[in-house]
């Protein structure tokens, strides 16, 4: 398994694929807003929050259908398949790496984009937290929607639609751990939810993709 | 016909809008099911026959 | 008379499903147009809404039927995953696009009372935003559905996806729930406290209760109909495939 990941991490730096484009994806709609609304500091500052965290699911979704897709064009994931690693194994490991590359570079990021945007003082620090508590739910999420796309024409479209309504929670809790954070208020609720949130799905949603990803092969 | 006041657009439109979305549900529901039973009738038609 | 499980057999159920369907829609037809024509033509408006009460004729049955439809897709793709009966797998593909009209029957209807009610047409209300979502989960399941070739494949992965859909459906309902109340009113028909009268909270009077509760029936039976219906349309099209392909095979 560690093997697996550090060949995901090998491949995906070298390549410079998912791990660069997320990136410049989230660098883009960052820089982008505030064209789009205008430079007025405390519209900018109360959107921030939100806007950071749209921009880092976004740029999450972006890079999700090249988690199982390349291995799958080549056939490395059958051989994976009749590895003695389980497959659930797999699909974490696939998760992990796609979390290395791509949310916890959103995450480091996020601050200095925040800048951009006005982010309140306060909330620098919570806006980190709540991404660094959030983004392994969406990589998990999305590798559960790899699984299940996988091999599929137009895989990436079908992908969009079907992640899309099962990242909502995960999105409610983290943006308002960030809101909550930027305003000053309590965060302690939100974020012992969006925690809990990414604990169950870490828990739960390897045997699902494993489940679906085994049908996919058969 | 009871007055329905200002509201009768909204009341109107709602209930125009729902009975087209039940009927065109209906409907397509309707002529799949007589296509599907008519090639199935012609392909075990095609089998005894064949 | 057997057991629940003799449907299961393709052949018996589409043979049950010839003979009960007249019935069915019959049935269905008869209360739908009898509640709609008594709530609309016969009860009086309500003292604050008006006459826009009557669209809660359509909006609170369909918006039912929406969800109880997601609840008998997840039941069926269950019953496929454990039991591995085909039917139970088209049934849940069959009620699949009846959820997703009944979801924007509810939305629309919603968008039309709430324009005049409170002053716009659309609400990032905890009910209303639950409702979208619910569109967008049946939407991926369709699709899902359409992009799998073998029907096997498509059966199994749809019903893993109604099983996390449900999961996370629900948690976004609560979720939700965050922002904060919402105009929405709470659950006013179907309430323990409500029909026993203890609480105090405003609740749909018996006047209006009568015809919605025969809509209501109106709209289940129809459900009922189109789903075996549909259900009925996807055996015979399972047995068409079956017979092509072994013609092709001769």
């Amino acid at each position: 398994m560690i093997a697996l990941l550090r060949r995901d991490l090998r491949l995906a730096v070298r390549a410079g694929g998912g791990f660069g484009l997320a990136l410049a994806f989230f660098l883009i709609v960052t820089i982008l807003v505030p064209f789009a609304l205008g430079p007025g500091t405390g519209r900018l500052a109360q959107v921030a929050p939100g806007i950071l965290w749209i921009g880092a699911l976004l740029a999450c979704l972006l890079s999700l259908d090249r988690m199982l897709a390349l291995d799958h064009e080549d056939g490395t994931l059958e051989l994976l398949a009749t590895a003695p690693l389980p497959l659930e194994g797999v699909i974490l490991a696939k998760a992990g790496a796609h979390w290395l590359t791509t949310g916890l570079p959103l995450t480091l990021a996020a601050a200095p984009l925040g800048v951009l945007l006005n982010l309140a003082p306060g909330g620098y620090l919570w806006l980190c937290v709540s991404l660094l508590a959030g983004t392994p739910a969406l990589s998990m999420i999305g590798a559960f929607g790899a699984a299940l796309t996988v091999g599929m024409k137009r895989g990436g479209l079908l992908l969009s639609l079907l992640v899309l309504p099962l990242y909502v929670p995960t999105l409610i809790f983290g943006a308002e751990v960030a809101r909550r954070g930027a305003e000053g208020l309590a965060t302690g609720t939100p974020l012992m939810l969006l925690c809990a949130l990414s604990l169950g799905v870490l828990a739960a949603m390897p045997f699902a993709g494993a489940a679906v990803l085994r049908i996919n092969l058969r | 016909m009871p007055d329905l006041g200002k509201y009768a657009g909204a009341v109107l439109s709602a209930y125009g809008v729902s009975l087209l979305l039940l009927a065109a549900l209906v409907g397509v529901s309707l002529l799949s099911a007589r296509r599907a039973g008519r090639a199935l009738r012609d392909a075990e038609a095609r089998r005894r026959d064949g | 008379m057997g057991s629940l499980w003799e449907y299961a057999n393709p052949a018996a159920f589409a043979r049950m499903v010839s003979k009960v369907l007249p019935l069915l829609s019959c049935a269905a037809l008869a209360c739908l147009a009898a509640g709609l024509v008594w709530g609309f033509f016969f009860t009086p408006d309500d003292y604050r809404q008006g006459a826009t009460v009557k669209i809660i004729y359509l909006h609170v049955p369909a918006a039912m039927v929406a969800i109880n439809a997601w609840l008998m897709m997840l039941a069926a793709s269950l019953v496929w995953l454990i039991r591995r009966h085909h039917v139970s797998a088209l049934a849940a593909r069959a009620a699949a696009p009846v959820g997703l009209v009944m979801t924007l029957i509810g939305l629309a209807t919603g968008a039309i009372w709430g324009q005049p009610m409170w002053g716009s047409w659309w609400e990032w209300d905890p009910r209303l935003t639950a409702f979208l979502i619910l569109c967008l989960f049946y939407l991926g399941y369709i699709a899902l559905w359409q992009a799998v070739e073998d029907p096997d494949t498509a059966a199994d992965l749809t019903s893993v996806l109604c099983l996390v859909g449900s999961v996370f459906a629900i948690l976004s309902r609560y979720a939700v729930n965050f922002w904060n109340q919402g105009l929405h009113q709470g659950a006013s028909v179907m309430r323990v406290g409500a029909v026993t009268g203890s609480d105090t909270e405003e609740k749909v009077s018996n006047i209006f209760f009568a015809p919605l509760a025969v809509s209501m029936a109106g709209f289940v039976l129809l459900f009922l109909a189109l789903v075996l219906l549909r259900t009925r349309t996807e055996i015979y099209r399972r047995r068409l495939r079956a017979i092509e392909a072994r013609e092709r095979m001769a």
